[in-house]
């Protein structure tokens, strides 16, 4: 009998090309997602040195960071100049280099790490990378997704390879029942709250237990987009017949014997019963409340019920320092409870919550309510594909009744490499995945929630408890 | 990529713990499409005000530590995006060794492709070092690779652990890219097994 393994392991040795000496190993890259921001460098590095790009059947190319979201704005050109040299010039490089395009105007279009599950480009077992930092997200699927900087994203357009080290296995067990009023979101700013922002360092994370079993694609999705915020390598869910009924008949899905066959090697990735992890940490689900980030790092989550920290309380000197800054910049008191905290704008989109059940989350909120005269509240659905899907659903009539606006698709507001951004002081409700000072403009305040939490802020104009709506 | 040499320089002592890409170097400065000329937007939103004056308390913007090429930093240095312009921006600024507990894995990496050395040292070490480059001018640090040793202006020398395959590439300014062309038959004999045990993956 070999030895039992994790998901990790397994998907590692399929990938393994070779290893030296002293343990790095090159591993071959089954998929790679490219975007506007991080591969201009890339392409100019392959173009100096007369390389190629091995495997375009194995790539795909779309603008997102900097595409602006306002009705009818893509129609035109983008007004930055900055900007529209880089969709330019990735516009220019899929055409030399031979690398299937999304085309701005193409219902397909959306924010990369939508698009890619969505194409059926992301499939269990497989390795996943990008120039993007979330591209944890796609280990919704039992693959092994990580963002690389722009010198991989080279390496991988001329080799299909990087050269690694393995991870550490870290497994995160969530038993039980989410309570109601609790979604993904929760779950993975409860998450982060208890492990820290460096928890993950070194590790590749699987989330296992009921609560990640009974969560769709998309809330599996925003668990593993996240895993990053905990300094995850990785996030991996094993995959099941949720994650197979999301794929069948995709676009770049198997089809016919192929899914078959597919699905016979799918069924094997499951870790082994015995399997051994670095490290262990259970949360039961009952602990989850609808949770919202007070300050500037993603592990400052707490229950909407709590209050911002008092610095004072805390006995580590470098902490009681961060949490003073934080609390300085974003303009609160200790002891301030989070729902009297106002807000001014709301956020609904990005890699982390621009999916389909997002949209719908935050219509079910909207429904017969109205957005706080205080309040700017964009939704930015996630691709082409979700935004028309939530119109032909009439989510769209039922956010804009509400006073919400509905935009393009785009990354937008959470990191606003485009136009729509925080004025400095302003602080924002968003579903987005960062809450670093500056992250959505200079000066700008963001406390991280989830959809219907956004939604329920939008109506209250402040922080608030979806539980407590009327 | 440039080569490491042995670095002596002031610290620069950033003791903020967290500090990430977005605080190195804010996402409206990826609008570029080269890899040059980031070093004036490094920290930006710390090092200058909204007008784009110096702000006098951070530490770069005060005579002691201009232009220093080590950074003394707290822990979890460099976490959040992948963007390879965080490194580049270090790089430009002039920063050639980052001394710090740990780093962010992207971060960590992508610093190695740069000509930049991250350290991870233990937490005692570490606050050494920074005591060292508070006292600014005339703390002089040397960061030597070769033999994997930091030397503290007091003379005392902290020993340090890096990858051998990282150090070597550092050492001689090596390119990722031609090392790993050079293994294409592993590369070709990979996906030659691999189209037959996954075919549904390959394009016709």
């Amino acid at each position: 009998m070999s030895e039992p393994r994790t998901l990790f392991d397994k998907i590692w040795a399929n990938h393994l090309v070779d290893t030296q000496e002293d343990g790095t190993c090159l591993i071959y890259i089954d998929r790679h997602l490219v975007h506007e921001v991080t591969s201009p460098q890339a392409f100019a590095g392959l173009r100096a040195a007369g390389r190629g790009v091995r495997r375009p059947d194995a790539t795909i190319a779309v603008a997102d960071h900097n595409i602006p979201t306002r009705p009818g704005a893509r129609a035109g050109t983008i007004e930055n100049e900055e900007s529209r040299i880089q969709v330019e010039t990735l516009e220019r490089n899929v055409v030399e280099f031979g690398v299937p395009y999304y085309p701005i105007e193409d219902v397909r279009q959306g924010i990369v790490h939508i698009i890619g599950p969505e194409q059926g480009m992301t499939q269990p077992g497989t390795t996943v990378v990008c120039g993007d930092s979330h591209t944890s997200t796609h280990g919704a699927f039992g693959a092994l997704a990580f963002g690389i900087g722009t010198s991989e994203v080279e390496h991988v357009l001329a080799t299909q390879t990087l050269i690694q080290r393995p991870a550490h296995n870290m497994q995160v067990d969530i038993e039980g029942a989410l309570p109601p009023g609790c979604t993904a979101k929760d779950l993975i700013l409860a998450i982060i709250g208890r492990i820290g922002t460096a928890g993950g360092t070194g590790h590749v994370i699987e989330y296992t237990g009921q609560a990640i079993r009974d969560l769709s694609m998309e809330g599996r999705m925003t668990v593993c987009n996240m895993s990053i915020e905990a300094g995850a390598r990785a996030g991996l869910i094993a995959p099941d017949d949720t994650t197979f009924g999301y794929l069948k008949g995709r676009p770049h899905a198997p089809k016919g014997a192929a899914w078959d066959a597919a699905v016979a090697v799918w069924k094997r990735l499951p870790s082994d019963p015995g399997a051994v992890y670095d490290t262990v940490v259970r949360i039961p689900a009952e602990e989850i409340a609808p949770y919202v980030t007070w300050g500037t790092s993603p592990q400052d989550a707490l229950p909407i019920t709590a209050s911002v920290p008092d610095p004072a309380d805390i006995d580590d000197p470098d902490r009681r320092q961060a949490v003073q800054r934080s609390i300085d910049y974003m303009g609160l008191r200790a002891g301030q409870p989070l729902r009297e905290i106002a807000i001014d704008t709301v956020f609904i989109g990005s890699c982390t919550n621009g999916r389909i059940e997002d949209i719908r989350a935050a219509a079910a909120v909207a429904q017969g309510r109205r957005v706080a005269d205080s309040v700017r509240a964009l939704v930015v659905p996630g691709s082409g594909l979700v935004k028309a899907q939530a119109e032909e659903e009439g989510l769209d009539r039922i956010l804009t009744e509400a006073g919400f606006e509905w935009r393009d698709p785009g990354c937008s507001m959470c990191l606003a490499m485009n136009d729509d951004r925080l004025a400095p002081g302003e602080r924002s409700a968003s579903t987005s995945n960062r809450n670093f000072e500056g992250r959505q403009g200079p000066g700008g305040r963001t406390h991280l929630v989830s959809p219907a939490m956004a939604a329920a802020a939008a109506v209250a104009g402040r922080l608030a408890d979806l539980r407590d709506l009327d | 990529m440039r080569k490491f040499e042995t670095v002596t320089s002031v610290g620069a002592p950033l003791p903020q713990i967290n500090i990430d890409t977005d605080k190195i170097i804010p996402a409206r400065f990826l609008r570029t499409i080269e890899r040059e000329g980031l070093g004036r937007h490094l920290f930006n939103d710390m090092r200058f005000d909204s007008e784009g004056n110096e702000t006098p308390d951070f530490v770069l913007n005060q005579p002691a530590w201009r232009g220093a090429s080590i950074l003394v930093v707290g822990d979890n240095f460099g976490c959040g995006s992948s963007r390879e312009h965080a490194p580049w921006a270090l790089a430009d600024y002039g920063v050639r060794a980052i001394l710090g507990t740990d780093f962010a894995d992207i971060f960590y990496n992508n610093s190695f492709k740069n000509g930049l050395l991250p350290i991870k040292l233990p937490a005692a070490d570490r606050d050494k070092l920074m005591e060292d480059a508070e006292r600014g001018e005339n703390a002089r640090i040397t960061v030597d690779l070769e033999n994997q040793v930091i030397t503290r202006p007091d003379g005392e020398e902290i020993a340090f652990e890096v990858d051998p395959f990282r150090k070597h590439c550092l050492l001689n300014g090596l390119d990722d890219i031609g090392m790993t062309m050079e293994r294409a038959g592993s590369i070709d004999s990979f996906e030659a097994s691999d189209r037959i045990a996954r075919p549904w993956l390959y394009a016709e």
